[in-house]
């Protein structure tokens, strides 16, 4: 469970998160939704002590993570920004086995290659293991990413954006994906999302934000409803049933 | 279980094929590190073994010393700065260290204490240039995150305004006979102040042993400060680790031969294109040995072949620019 | 940058102010060119000066050395910002001056050239030996800019000053292996001290070049906006571009033979004039001017009194002022990643 306590983050006279409180279960997809500027990344970021914050608290299972050295806090939450650019000329098989870092340190162990190898297969990148990095498609190299965060084994699982970047194919299966592990392997994701079709057709939870601030909390059914997505987005969307998932229109 | 098995195996096949192939690199390096200095040490010695060999020897442990402070600062340097055309020279830290230098003499000149004793003088040098350097290196790197390009400007315009006072203040100092002062503009490799050779040896010995014993930060420094925090390093005590280590290092090596502004740059992605993997374990020796190498082998054929003395930096100035020039184009947009 | 509507916005006041106030400026420059005179080893006596028979010793200082000192501060600090104006125009950055773009050291490589194979040239036929290499120099740094897609404004200056370090290892290199260590010294390291008649009257040549380059400034600043609009506006793209960079590198040229170079001179003054007076070339040269004659001034006078008898080079002192300021330039709402 994550429990975010009356946090807020200011950069300068900007206030980005504005005394936010939210808890998010264990288990399943949580996505985070809203227009731009709304906080959803800089939230995250806390979530996962890549920035620090303001006021407020935020805990996982318990553990601070402000307090909590890095380490500890790296076996059980991994975050995945949406910047997928990279220096340094890893292959893919290398990348990966960066995610048993916290565990082994740069000493892989059997079951370090065991679950390196596992999730090389549940990305299938194994016909691209020994490629390089900067050699692959932007999608390619998203899965990549999301291959060393699941070697990393956590029970969190943070991603800011994870379709950027990615085509309508791609898009579709980084969420079935996403979706099978929660299902499969028992892990807890939140994403931060600009799709709300996406988020309504594969998450279990939304969180709505917009200015800093959290105005909804609940399930997909629920918030897609015309009037809670125009007080979100400022927007007339059309909502539509169709094959058993709620769809926004928007476009005219 | 078949289909496991075959996978391991798999594994463990690329496992050695995309580790084998740089330590081999190594070796040839080191290798030809040897082959240079042997060739060094034993040329045109005109049969004045007694005299020449340990004169020679001395200069190869002064330009070694030169040579793996360089080169290994470089690397670990980039490493935090997450690019490959960042370097310490290029940042201004050689230049506030000719600064600190200066104004040691200025500030405490009369004092006996520290005028007698050329180390005593070192050390608080490199203290001061550790505190200095790391409070200019967190404010630009750690508190703004600054594009690369204004980073490398910045770096640039810091090193002209710390030679600029630098001059400035020699010339307040002892305006007379500034000239003995001054440096000519250019580093001499063949000219090393050994009185400090036992310090900077110690030195350089310890930085490259805690930078040695940091391989596993430094290999995941290089995925970014995110990536890093996110797999559970203690990102801000890993840089201020590696950082001092590089201060140290680059205090060293502008006390010995004066500043250099591209030789860093030149070796450290010459040692990236030799070793062709990004593993700290491997780059940083490379680098160690390249450094060594090439300053030696640069001498020793600027000396022995075209008799010319002292252009060896001048030289490294010219091929460093043209390689910084080269690796700013082919910089592929971030 | 700011944008340009609201520069036009603001230009009605700008151009009064800038009028208004001229005046001023210039007389600021001038009290300082009085103390500039007055000051020195040599204590003049005003009164033997003023009795006008002119042949005793404080007005042969006067004469010989005060005044062409203090001319020749006035002319170099006015037409090295011109100059830096001018190449900012014409590539169209605002960081760019002729050290920081290759020209400065181009120029330099021109001296050592003339110094190794002709040296008994007449001062001026080596000032066009300098020029030509300044020029071409400029070309070079042209030249790369062109082949390149610039990912960042700071790219030009940094391969500028990339290119200038190469050129000056190669003149180092040759000033070593012909003993002219000395004589290379006193062209990177501008100083006045040594500025007596007969010695700084080329300086009026770049004098009129800025002049030239004044009633030409329009022209600059179409240019700068690319061969295309250029050509469409009924201009020679060519031979504006050419004509600028020739009057850049001579302005170089000359105050690289007679007084030593001055680094980041052409750079801090043009743009700390824009930030009060905006991006109207042709309005601003003439404050451009003044403040880098005021500049340079003030620095002289500094570096002559604060180890009084000895002297600072200018090119020392502007070194840490100019260093300073371009530094506050850069990180002054400087542009930030993430």
């Amino acid at each position: 469970m994550i429990e975010i306590d009356h946090v807020s983050k200011r950069y300068g006279d900007v206030t980005v998160v504005d005394d936010v409180s939210l808890t998010i279960p264990k288990g399943g997809m949580t996505t985070i939704i809203g227009p731009n500027g709304a906080g959803k990344s800089t939230l995250l970021s806390m979530m996962s002590r890549l920035i620090g914050m303001e006021a407020g608290r935020i805990t996982v299972d318990g553990l601070d993570v402000t307090t909590t050295p890095s380490r500890d806090l790296a076996t059980r939450l991994s975050i995945l920004r949406q910047d997928n650019h990279l220096d340094a000329r890893l292959t893919v098989r290398d990348l990966v086995a960066f995610g048993r870092y916290p565990y082994s340190r740069g000493r892989l162990t059997v079951e370090d290659r065991d679950k390196i190898e596992a999730a090389i297969d549940f990305m299938q990148l194994d016909p691209m293991r020994d490629r390089f990095i900067d050699e692959l498609s932007g999608g390619q190299r998203q899965r990549a990413f999301v291959a060393m965060v699941l070697a990393q084994d956590t029970d969190y699982l943070l991603l800011d954006e994870p379709l950027n970047s990615l085509d309508m194919k791609h898009a579709v299966g980084m969420m079935r994906m996403l979706r099978q592990t929660a299902d499969e392997l028992g892990k807890t994701i939140v994403l931060v999302l600009h799709d709300i079709n996406f988020a309504s057709c594969y998450s279990d939870r939304i969180v709505a934000m917009a200015d800093g601030k959290v105005l909804h909390n609940t399930s997909p059914d629920l918030l897609m409803t015309p009037e809670t997505l125009a007080s979100i987005y400022e927007l007339d969307v059309s909502v539509h049933d169709i094959g058993g998932h709620r769809i926004g229109v928007f476009y005219r | 279980m078949s289909v496991s098995t075959t996978a391991i195996a798999q594994g463990v096949r690329t496992h050695w094929r995309t580790d084998r192939t740089p330590l081999l690199r190594l070796g040839l390096l080191l290798l030809a590190t040897i082959a240079t200095i042997v060739f060094f040490m034993t040329i045109n010695t005109r049969g004045n073994w007694d005299f020449v060999l340990p004169f020679r020897a001395r200069k190869v442990v002064a330009m070694a010393i030169v040579g793996i402070a360089i080169s290994v600062s470089t690397v670990a340097f980039q490493t935090i700065t997450e690019n490959r055309i960042l370097t310490p020279a290029i940042m201004g830290f050689d230049a506030l260290y000719m600064l600190i230098q200066t104004m040691v003499v200025f500030f405490f000149g009369g004092h006996t204490l520290l005028t007698l004793d050329p180390k005593m003088q070192f050390g608080v040098e490199v203290a001061i240039m550790t505190v200095f350097s790391t409070a200019l290196f967190w404010v630009l790197f750690l508190r703004s995150r600054y594009s690369l390009y204004l980073l490398v400007m910045i770096g640039i315009i810091f090193g002209a305004l710390f030679r600029s006072l630098t001059n400035f203040a020699q010339r307040m100092i002892e305006p007379s006979d500034f000239a003995v002062l001054q440096d000519v503009g250019f580093a001499s490799f063949n000219a090393i102040d050994e009185s400090l050779l036992g310090v900077a040896t110690v030195l350089v010995l310890a930085s490259s042993l805690v930078l040695w014993r940091a391989l596993p930060e430094l290999d995941l420094l290089a995925l970014g400060r995110e990536r890093a925090i996110s797999l559970g390093i203690d990102y801000q005590k890993s840089v201020a680790i590696v950082l001092m280590a590089t201060i140290v290092l680059t205090s060293v090596s502008t006390a010995l031969v004066g500043p250099v502004a591209f030789f860093g740059l030149l070796v450290a992605n010459l040692a990236y294109l030799v070793v062709g993997s990004p593993w700290h374990r491997y780059t940083l020796p490379a680098a160690a040995l390249l450094g060594v190498m090439a300053l030696i082998g640069g001498q020793t054929v600027l000396e022995h072949v075209f008799g010319m003395n002292s252009t060896l930096s001048v030289i490294i100035e010219f091929v460093g620019g043209i390689a910084f020039i080269v690796l700013v184009l082919r910089r592929r947009p971030t | 940058m700011s944008p340009p509507v609201s520069a036009s916005r603001t230009m009605p006041i700008r151009l009064s102010r800038s009028i208004g106030l001229l005046p001023v400026a210039v007389l600021i420059v001038a009290v300082l060119a009085v103390i500039s005179i007055a000051i020195g080893v040599y204590s003049l006596d005003w009164r033997s000066v003023l009795s006008g028979d002119g042949v005793d010793h404080s007005t042969m200082v006067l004469i010989e050395s005060r005044v062409p000192r203090t001319i020749a501060v006035i002319l170099a600090g006015a037409t090295l910002a011109i100059a830096g104006l001018i190449m900012q125009l014409l590539v169209r950055n605002r960081f760019v001056e002729p050290s920081l773009a290759g020209t400065t050291e181009s120029a330099t490589l021109g001296l050592l050239a003339v110094a190794i194979f002709a040296p008994g040239i007449p001062i001026f036929a080596k000032m066009l030996v300098a020029s030509c290499f300044a020029l071409m120099g400029t070309f070079v740094f042209l030249a790369i800019l062109r082949q390149i897609p610039l990912r960042s404004p700071l790219m030009v200056p940094l391969i500028g000053i990339m290119l200038g370090g190469i050129i000056s290892s190669v003149t180092t290199f040759f000033a070593y292996r012909y003993d002219l260590l000395q004589s290379l010294s006193a062209w990177t390291t501008g100083d006045f001290s040594s500025m007596l008649r007969g010695r700084y009257e080329l300086l009026w040549l770049a004098g009129g070049l800025a002049l030239l380059a004044y009633i030409a400034s329009d022209r600059f600043t179409v240019a700068g906006m690319g061969e295309e609009f250029t050509t469409n506006l009924g201009l020679n793209y060519r031979l504006v571009m050419i004509s600028g960079m020739a009057i850049v590198a001579m302005v170089t040229a000359v105050d690289v033979v007679t007084v030593g170079a001055i680094p980041f001179l052409g750079l801090v003054v043009p743009n700390l004039v824009r930030l009060v007076m905006g991006d109207n070339a042709r309005m601003s040269i003439p404050w451009i001017a003044v403040s880098g004659a005021g500049f340079v001034l003030l620095c002289d006078i500094v570096g002559r009194t604060i180890r009084y008898p000895f002297e600072i080079p200018i090119s020392v002192m502007v070194g840490v002022i100019g260093s300073a300021i371009f530094l506050v330039l850069l990180l002054w709402r400087a542009p930030r990643v993430g």
